[in-house]
C-alpha cells in the first residue's frame, strides 16, 4: 500500500496556485493547516475575551451584591447562571480545547514532523467550520427566549432536562447542540493530527525523535477520542430528554439521573488531561531552549504520558463521592486518583531536572513555562484533598473545589498559550514580539492570578457554596470578613483583564512593527525553525530530512551550543 | 506502514465503538436497576425474525472479507461479485430493520413509551445511521471498482467501517434484544 504513502491529497489541493487568491479563499476557505491553526487560534481568542467579560459580570455581582455592573447592569439569578454555566463552557471546550489542541496541533504537527500540511486537509477545514458554527450556536443561545442555559456546564439531569426547573428551554437545547458540533470537529481534527504525526513524517524522523510537544497533542487526541463516545451517548439521550420527552434520566419513569454523571465524568476527567498534556509539552519545548539543555528522560516523560493517559480514565467517579455512589466504590477512586498525582509529579520533576545545571534565560517564553510549572504544582498539591473521599465530603462544591481547578486550568489554558504564542509568534508572523511589554503583561497577570484565587480557597475552607447568586441569605456567609475576600478576588480579576490590553497591544504592534525574526530566533533544534517565517505553502521548498533527536543542546562534539534535527552534521 | 484513508477509519472506529460502549452500558444499567423487566405493558421484541436479520447482516460481513482476499491478490474481477453481495445483503439488512420499527410503532412502543423504547431507537437507530453510512461508503467503493480506480486507502477505509457496523451488531443484538 505503499503508493498512498506520503501524501494523498487531493489534485485540488495539490497545486500550487494559491498565490492569486482573494482573500476569502486564501483566509475563510483555506486548507492550509497554518491558516486553520490562525483561524481556531483567533476564535478561542475571541471566544477567551467573552468568557473573561462573563467572569467580569458575576465577580463584580458577588463582591457589590444587587448593584448595577458597568458595561452590562443589574444581574438577575437568571443572567447570573446563565453567566457562570456559559463561562466554565466556554473556557474549557471553545477556549482551551481549540487554542490548545486545534491551533497549536494544526499549526505544529506538520511543521515539527516535517511534512507539507495535514493528512486530510478539507477534511481540516471542515473541522473549523463545525467548530466555527458551534460557536455560534452556543452564543445565539443568549439570544432565545429564557436565555442562554443557566443549569451549569456539567449539565447534570433533571435540572437539564426539564425546563420547568432550569427556565432555559431553547438554551439548554442550544448548549447541548453546541458542544455536540464541537465535538465534532474535533473529532475531525483528532483523526487528522494523529494520522498525520503518524504517517507524514520527513524522513529519519523516528518515533523517538518526535518533539515532545507532538506527541502530547497525539496523547491528547486519543484521550479525547476514547472518552468523547461515551458524553456524545449521553449528550443524545439527554437532547431527547429535553426535546421529545424521553425517559432516560427521569427517575419517575425508570430512568437514571446518576448515570449522566458517570458518561459525562468518564470524559470530564479524561478531558483535563487531553488539555493539559499539550500545555506540558509546550512547556517542554520552551525550557529545554531556554537552558540550553537536553530534556532529561525523554522517554520517561513520553511513557508517563501514555500511563496518564490510560489512568485517567479510572477516576471520574471522584466527582461523585456525594452523589450517593457506594462507599466501597469510593474508596477505588480515591486510590486510582491519588495514584494519578504520582506521574504529574513525576513530569515535574523531570523538568526541574531539565532545568537543573543549564544556563538559563528568562526571556518571556521561559517565564510563562516556569509559571507554568509552578502555579500548576499548586492546582496539582490541592487535588489530593478532593481526591481522597473522606475530605472530600467536605470540599464538595465548595470555592475550594472552583479554586483548585482554575488553578489547573488557568496554567493550562492560559499560562500554556501565553508560553506557546510567545514562544512560536516569531514563526507565526515573522517578527518578535516586544521583551518589555511582555514582562510586564506576564508579572501583572500572574501576580493578580494569584490574588483572585487563594482569597477564594480561604472563602472555600469557610464553606462557601458554589454557583450561589448572593450570600446576603447565609449569614454565616455574610460576615464583612468574608466579603473583603470576595471583593479582593473581584479587584484581582479586573486588574488582570485589565493587564490583558497591554498584551494585545503587544501582539498587534509587533505582528506589524516587530523587528524581523529570521528563520530560528531563538537558536532551537525542531524542524519548524528550518522553514522561513512565516512559512510559504506548502512549508519548506524541500521537504528536511531528520538526522537526530530534537533536543541536542550544548552538545560536546559540536562547537555551537544546538544541533539542529535537519543538519546531517 | 498503513494509508491514511485506513488509518484515519481505524482512529473513527475506535470513538465510535466508545460511543455504543456508552450507550451499551447506560441500557445495561437501567435494565439492572429496573424491578420488573421488561416492562409489562410494552410489545416484545421480535427476537427470532431479527436473528434471520443478524445472519444476513453476518453473511455481508463474511462477503466483504471474501472481497479484501480478492483485492489483495490484485484481482479485481474476483472481488467484484462478493463487493455488490455486501451491499446488497446490508442494505436488506437495513430494509428489514426499518419494516421491523413499523411494526413495533404499530404496536405500541415509541421513544417517550418507556425507557425500552427509548433505548431501542436510539441504540438501534445509531447503528443504522453507522451502516447507512458505511453503505454509502460501500457503494462508492463498488462504483470506483466497475471505473477500475479502487484506491487502497478507499476499500480499507469502507471495510473496516463496514466491518464495525457489522461487528457491533451482535452486542447491540445481544443487550438489547435478548
Amino acid at each position: 500500500m505503499a503508493e498512498s504513502i506520503p501524501h494523498e491529497v487531493d489534485p485540488a489541493h495539490g497545486d500550487h496556485h494559491h498565490e492569486d487568491q482573494g482573500f476569502v479563499s486564501k483566509y475563510l476557505l483555506s486548507t492550509d493547516h497554518k491558516i486553520i491553526a490562525m483561524q481556531y487560534m483567533f476564535t478561542g481568542m475571541l471566544m477567551a475575551v467573552i468568557g473573561g467579560f462573563m467572569s467580569y459580570v458575576f465577580r463584580m455581582q458577588l463582591a457589590f451584591p444587587g448593584e448595577s455592573v458597568p458595561l452590562w447592569g443589574i444581574v438577575t439569578p437568571a443572567n447570573y447562571n446563565a453567566l457562570i454555566t456559559n463561562h466554565g463552557t466556554i473556557m474549557i471546550f471553545w477556549v482551551a480545547m481549540p487554542v490548545l489542541i486545534a491551533a497549536f496541533g494544526n499549526y505544529l504537527i506538520p511543521l515539527m514532523v516535517g511534512a507539507d500540511d495535514m493528512v486530510f486537509p478539507k477534511l481540516n477545514r471542515l473541522s473549523y467550520q463545525i467548530f466555527l458554527i458551534s460557536a455560534l450556536v452556543l452564543l445565539s443561545s443568549y439570544l432565545v427566549e429564557g436565555g442562554g442555559f443557566g443549569g451549569a456546564w456539567t449539565s447534570y439531569p433533571p435540572l437539564s432536562a426539564k425546563s420547568q426547573y432550569n427556565l432555559t428551554p431553547a438554551g439548554a437545547s442550544l448548549w447541548l447542540l453546541a458542544v455536540a458540533l464541537e465535538f465534532v470537529a474535533f473529532l475531525l481534527g483528532g483523526i487528522n493530527f494523529i494520522t498525520t504525526a503518524m504517517n507524514s513524517r520527513a524522513p529519519g524522523m523516528k518515533l523517538y525523535d518526535i518533539p515532545m510537544v507532538i506527541w502530547m497533542i497525539v496523547i491528547a487526541s486519543i484521550l479525547f477520542m476514547v472518552s468523547v463516545g461515551p458524553l456524545i451517548a449521553g449528550a443524545i439521550m439527554l437532547f431527547f430528554d429535553q426535546t421529545i420527552g424521553t425517559a432516560f434520566f427521569d427517575p419517575n419513569r425508570g430512568g437514571d439521573p446518576i448515570l449522566w454523571q458517570h458518561l459525562f465524568w468518564f470524559f470530564g476527567h479524561p478531558e483535563v488531561y487531553v488539555v493539559l498534556l499539550p500545555a506540558v509539552g509546550i512547556t517542554a519545548e520552551i525550557i529545554t531552549v531556554f537552558a540550553r539543555k537536553k530534556l532529561f528522560a525523554y522517554k520517561t516523560v513520553l511513557h508517563t504520558a501514555v500511563g496518564t493517559g490510560v489512568l485517567s480514565f479510572t477516576v471520574w467517579a471522584h466527582h461523585q463521592f456525594i452523589a450517593g455512589i457506594d462507599p466501597r466504590m469510593a474508596h477505588i477512586f480515591t486510590l486510582t486518583t491519588l495514584l494519578i498525582s504520582i506521574p504529574i509529579a513525576e513530569m515535574m520533576f523531570v523538568y526541574i531536572a531539565t532545568l537543573y545545571g543549564g544556563s538559563i534565560r528568562l526571556a518571556t517564553p521561559m517565564l510563562w513555562a516556569l509559571a507554568f510549572i509552578g502555579e500548576f504544582l499548586i492546582g496539582g498539591v490541592t487535588g489530593i484533598f478532593l481526591g481522597a473521599s473522606g475530605a472530600d465530603v467536605y470540599f464538595h462544591d465548595t470555592y475550594f473545589v472552583l479554586a483548585h481547578f482554575h488553578y489547573t486550568f488557568y496554567p493550562i489554558a492560559i499560562i500554556g498559550t501565553f508560553a506557546g504564542v510567545s514562544y512560536w509568534f516569531p514563526k507565526m508572523f515573522g517578527r518578535m514580539m516586544n521583551e518589555t511589554l511582555g514582562k510586564i503583561h506576564f508579572w501583572g497577570s500572574i501576580i493578580s492570578f494569584n490574588f483572585i484565587f487563594i482569597p477564594l480557597f480561604v472563602l472555600g475552607t469557610a464553606g462557601q457554596h458554589r454557583r450561589i447568586f448572593d450570600f446576603q441569605n447565609f449569614p454565616a456567609l455574610a460576615t464583612p470578613e468574608l466579603q473583603q475576600l470576595r471583593i479582593l478576588a473581584t479587584m484581582s480579576l479586573v486588574v488582570m483583564l485589565g493587564f490583558q490590553f497591554v498584551w494585545v497591544y503587544n501582539f498587534i504592534n509587533s505582528m506589524f512593527r516587530g523587528p524581523k525574526a529570521g528563520k530560528n530566533p531563538w537558536k532551537a533544534n525542531t524542524l519548524e525553525w528550518s522553514a522561513d517565517s512565516p512559512p510559504p505553502h506548502g512549508n519548506w521548498p524541500e521537504l528536511p530530512t531528520v538526522y537526530r533527536p530534537p533536543y541536542e543542546y550544548s552538545h560536546p562534539d559540536r562547537e555551537e551550543d544546538y544541533w539542529p534535527q535537519h543538519l546531517p552534521n | 506502514m498503513i494509508s491514511n484513508g485506513l488509518f484515519g477509519m481505524l482512529v473513527f472506529v475506535l470513538t465510535e465503538a466508545m460511543l455504543f460502549a456508552g450507550f451499551i452500558s447506560a441500557f445495561t444499567i437501567v435494565k439492572a436497576s429496573a424491578p420488573i423487566w421488561p416492562p409489562p405493558d410494552q410489545p416484545r421484541l421480535p427476537i427470532e425474525a431479527t436473528a434471520f436479520n443478524t445472519v444476513m447482516l453476518m453473511i455481508s460481513g463474511a462477503l466483504i472479507l471474501v472481497a479484501h482476499r480478492a483485492f489483495r491478490r490484485g484481482d479485481r474481477e474476483a472481488m467484484r461479485r462478493p463487493l455488490w453481495a455486501a451491499l446488497g445483503f446490508g442494505t436488506f439488512f437495513i430494509l428489514f430493520q426499518g419494516f421491523e420499527w413499523l411494526q413495533l410503532i404499530a404496536e405500541g412502543l415509541t421513544m417517550t413509551s418507556s425507557t425500552l423504547g427509548g433505548f431501542f431507537y436510539v441504540i438501534v437507530g445509531i447503528h443504522a445511521l453507522h451502516a447507512i453510512g458505511a453503505l454509502i461508503l460501500l457503494g462508492y467503493a463498488c462504483i470506483r471498482l466497475e471505473r477500475g480506480f479502487l484506491s487502497p486507502s478507499l476499500f480499507g477505509a469502507a471495510e473496516v467501517l463496514w466491518l464495525f457496523v457489522v461487528g457491533v451488531w451482535p452486542f447491540v443484538y445481544g443487550v438489547v434484544y435478548l
